[in-house]
């Protein structure tokens, strides 16, 4: 079977992530589990209550719009910091990946095995997630299932191209900056809190360059089991976002790692 | 000099090498603002408080003040902290110098609120420039955000010299994740039930949120002098362990 073969060695990689993770559950617990659950309370029932007093969103309860946006959110903020330092980690403070490729691993196994790291560790996060969601009422239609796998696609297709980018960096001095001033603005505007039609129209026109927009999009729809041709769109627009981020990443893995 | 003056004047030489981190402190509070002031704003009718109503960026822009003074003061007085005391190995260096512990506290401290009063008065005149400011009694907001700093910035040196390890810094974000949603900077204690809201009364930062909010607003009460006694105890009280810390911590 060649499937399987093919993620042998990158399974080594994931394994590699498991068990770190599970030496840390407590904090991973909290901050990937806990924390969207409380911002979820926070917006969705407290803040949703002064907006349900008003008209709703566009005829839906605030929760039922926050909760998908915020999913989208969440799994694309994990994925990117996730991206960053620990990749610094690999390649330069800790030189595990460096220990990875004396290994009859290849470089581009250790990014691939990363990948599918993130895939799997999104989507549990998601399913939690969701779940919950469902619980408290922000998810109204049974297609919500398909946010899991639209929120994981907009999280890998996000780590993808940043762990691409971070594993050509000496230091991790641009790292905080890509973040806050890079993810935290798109995660206010693309769409998580309040409709994109918000914006100012210069902005509004400048939104489909947030891959984040594309997956709250996604799951918004998924959330509510309202399906358009734009759907199509936002794949579209993410998955070329992680076929590029895979290849980009292959050549710097390989140029960081190889020998 | 004014012995903690030294760790200050060392630290401002050190932020002058990147000031783009600088700035980004002041990009995130302003960012909050937009996002859920006006966008969030925009879908929320006129809040009632105290009497008398209130667009919703105006409730929330005071409570963003006093979230960005606890958010930059925690991450100084935790993670950059931690880093000099543990692995750079600065404080070593300062304790080879007349300085002793309560100077690197003091120092640490009086660093992180000279950077919270720049941040605060920017944001402040922001808020000016939205028009979400109508009174003078606003100025106000200053002293409580830098209170607020003060608070967290003693608590958090204190419960940093415990810190063993990167792992123990989830706990960090486990204080104020929960008070930053949860503490009535995006919606007001009337939304929880009776329990909940005496609970969320007694959190540091919604003696901030409060304070804050009166005096933007205009209407001050005597009960603001409650909320910055409670901010200055809790600051003195952490400071005070800190001093004590370090030396012990950093004893020859």
């Amino acid at each position: 079977m060649a499937a399987p073969a093919a993620l042998a060695a990158p399974m080594r990689v994931v394994e590699h992530e498991w068990l770190m993770t599970r030496r840390l559950w407590q904090g991973v617990v909290f901050s990937m589990f806990v924390s969207p659950l409380l911002m979820l309370g926070a917006m969705g029932l407290g803040l949703g209550g002064l907006v349900d007093d008003g008209a709703g969103v566009g005829g839906t309860s605030y929760l039922e719009f926050v909760a998908p946006g915020l999913l989208a959110a969440t799994l694309v903020q994990a994925a990117v910091a996730d991206s960053l330092w620990p990749i610094m980690a690999g390649t330069t403070w800790l030189r595990t990946f460096h220990a990875m490729v004396a290994t009859p691993l290849r470089p581009r196994d250790v990014q691939r095995g990363l990948v599918l790291w993130q895939v799997m560790r999104s989507s549990a996060i998601a399913s939690v997630f969701l779940v919950v969601a469902a619980v408290l009422g922000g998810i109204s239609s049974p297609w919500g299932v398909l946010a899991l796998p639209a929120a994981v696609l907009g999280a890998v297709a996000c780590a993808a191209p940043v762990a691409a980018f971070a594993a050509t960096r000496e230091t991790d001095v641009s790292f905080s900056l890509l973040m806050r001033l890079g993810v935290t603005p798109v995660f206010f505007f693309s769409g998580v809190f309040f409709p994109v039609g918000e914006l100012p129209d210069a902005l509004e026109r400048l939104i489909v360059l947030s891959p984040l927009f594309h997956a709250v999009e996604l799951c918004r729809a998924a959330a509510s089991g309202t399906a358009s041709v734009a759907l199509v769109g936002h794949v579209a627009v993410l998955g070329a976002l992680l076929v590029a981020g895979l290849r980009w990443g292959e050549r710097t893995f390989e140029r960081r790692l190889g020998v | 000099m004014w012995r903690p003056g030294r760790l200050v004047e060392r630290n401002a030489l050190v932020a002058r090498r990147s000031p783009a981190l600088f700035l980004a402190g002041f990009a995130e509070p302003v960012l909050l603002l937009l996002s859920i002031g006006f966008g969030v704003g925009g879908l929320v009718e006129e809040l009632e408080h105290r009497g008398s109503t209130v667009p919703y960026a105006e409730f929330v822009a005071p409570g963003l003040l006093v979230v960005a003074a606890m958010t930059a003061t925690a991450m100084d007085v935790s993670f950059t902290f931690f880093i000099k005391l543990k692995y750079l190995k600065t404080y070593d260096a300062v304790m080879a110098t007349p300085l002793g512990g309560r100077d690197v506290a003091v120092g640490e401290l009086t660093w992180s609120l000279l950077r919270i009063a720049v941040y605060s008065t920017a944001f402040l005149l922001t808020m000016v420039a939205f028009g979400l400011v109508h009174s003078w009694w606003a100025l106000g907001a200053l002293p409580v955000a830098l209170a607020v700093s003060f608070a967290f910035g003693g608590a958090g040196l204190a419960a940093t010299t415990y810190m063993r390890s990167w792992v123990d810094f989830d706990k960090v974000w486990l204080v104020l994740i929960p008070q930053f949603l949860f503490s009535g900077v995006f919606f007001p204690l009337d939304r929880y039930p009776g329990w909940a809201a005496t609970i969320v009364r007694c959190l540091p930062l919604h003696q901030g949120v409060e304070a804050a909010r009166q005096l933007v607003l205009g209407q001050p009460t005597w009960a603001i002098l409650g909320h910055v006694a409670y901010l200055a105890i809790m600051g003195a009280v952490g400071l005070r362990i800190a001093s004590r810390r370090i030396d012990r911590l950093l004893a020859p």
